[in-house]
């Protein structure tokens, strides 16, 4: 049977991993390299490697971080921001990504999914969807731009749309929740997880394992989490023991 | 050891090279067809579409080589789409012909079921298996084998149904999952491969 997958997120910036909440007042929290070996050793799943700089020389730097982790890690890594064309992709997966994460991007061109499905095979193309709740009448829009802009675009249409194009995985993020330690937002993970066939992997707000375990039985296929593993809180090895024990099934 | 291995152009290449040098070898690109009919351990890596990798392998001069070396049982890993291109072709791409290796085809992941297959699920070889392990494996897959091909040992693992794992016969191992990307089962199985006869 298909485990559950528990998979911590590093946001990297100039070679350093960085936290902040919801991208303001980021400040430095360790080495990559350090942080990628450690989680799998902790159990972890797969790693996600989030590229949060903002200029061309800290885009080379990512791939030089990307390679830096893929020597020592033996686990599925997927690598996103500023993945714009296929070219980018590439540089990517050949620096030692497995998968790409694509955001603003396709939300601005959605063909881009379809170009990477069709060049590297849609299991390998993983869109970031950013949803907030709408501020009237209901529902979930898409968020791009790192939140800055709300496009009106109804979120579980653009997943299903997605998908279609050639989206093998859905990472979808809750913006109201995201670094408020609230808990995932567990209607909008229900909503998208029943609207594809692809899988869908929860992020943003999680504090706890019982955020992650509700997360998963909300319908999620896996959960990603950064701040609570960051601060040496509690480990990846810890938390999957904790969603064992709530009797979901676990690669340990 | 000395490793090649067949860049099919697609992705995923990084995470092979990386996998079979933390296993102990030295990995390097093949270059020709002399490469895949001399190389003492060669791999077959691959993701993206089952007709686009044979159009690429056929377009760089390695089709027959392969097909040459296979049928001599010489050492030889094919990863994800590495093992479907060695059946006779896949639902993916009908009417590309396969290597032609192992009998049947390639088939869709049921319905019902998350498609693509991403993730860790169980491996349970069968009671022939020498270098496969029962142990959690890495997969990334919408198309799998579902019958076991005659003179080969078979593994399994279930996604909705049962579909081939791996397949082995000496020195010749075709895995659906990712070595390079199962952690220590996934090195260990490496291992076993680069010292198998």
């Amino acid at each position: 049977m298909l485990t559950r997958r528990v998979i911590p997120c590093l946001d990297v910036r100039d070679g350093r991993v960085v936290k902040g909440v919801r991208f303001q007042g980021l400040r430095d929290a360790g080495d990559p390299v350090e942080q990628a070996a450690r989680y799998e050793a902790q159990g972890a799943d797969e790693l996600v490697i989030l590229d949060v700089s903002a200029t061309d020389e800290g885009r080379a730097t990512a791939i030089r971080t990307v390679e830096a982790v893929r020597a020592v890690l033996g686990i599925p890594l997927t690598v996103g921001g500023g993945v714009r064309e296929v070219e980018d992709a590439r540089r990517l997966l050949e620096a030692g990504a497995d998968k790409v994460s694509t955001n603003t991007a396709a939300v601005r061109r959605p063909a881009l999914l379809a170009e990477l499905a069709e060049r590297f095979g849609r299991q390998c193309v993983v869109l970031a969807l950013d949803a907030a709740a709408r501020l009237e009448g209901g529902g979930w829009e898409v968020v791009v731009r790192a939140g800055k802009e709300r496009t009106g675009q109804d979120a579980i249409a653009w997943a299903v749309e997605a998908t279609t194009l050639g989206a093998g995985e859905i990472l979808l993020t809750s913006w109201d929740r995201d670094g408020t330690g609230l808990g995932y937002d567990l209607p909008l993970t229900s909503a998208i997880a029943q609207a594809v066939t692809v899988p869908v992997i929860a992020s943003g707000g999680a504090a706890s394992a019982a955020h992650l375990a509700a997360a998963l039985h909300a319908g999620a296929d896996a959960v990603l989490a950064a701040t609570i593993f960051h601060d040496g809180h509690t480990t990846v090895g810890a938390v999957k023991d904790a969603l064992a024990a709530l009797g979901l099934e676990l690669r340990r | 050891m000395r490793v090649h291995v067949v860049s099919t152009g697609a992705a995923n290449l990084a995470s092979v090279l990386a996998g079979l040098r933390r296993a102990g070898a030295e990995p390097g690109l093949v270059v020709g067809a002399d490469d895949v009919l001399q190389a003492e351990r060669l791999v077959l890596p691959g993701v993206g579409a089952f007709g686009a990798a044979a159009t690429s392998l056929q377009a760089a001069g390695l089709w027959s080589a392969l097909q040459e070396r296979l049928n001599a049982g010489r050492p030889t890993l094919g990863i994800c789409l590495g093992l479907q291109l060695w059946a006779e072709g896949s639902e993916e791409s009908p009417g590309v012909a396969g290597l032609g290796v192992l009998p049947g085809l390639a088939k869709r992941l049921p319905t019902g079921v998350r498609v693509p297959q991403l993730g860790w699920n169980w491996v349970e070889p069968g009671r022939n298996c020498q270098l496969l392990q029962p142990g959690y494996a890495s997969y990334a897959n919408s198309y799998a084998l579902r019958e076991a091909p005659e003179g080969w040992a078979a593994a399994w693992t279930t996604h909705g149904e049962p579909f081939i794992a791996a397949v082995e016969r000496g020195a010749q191992l075709a895995c659906q999952f990712h070595p390079e990307l199962s952690g220590p089962w996934g090195q260990a199985l490496l291992t076993r491969w680069l010292g198998a006869r």
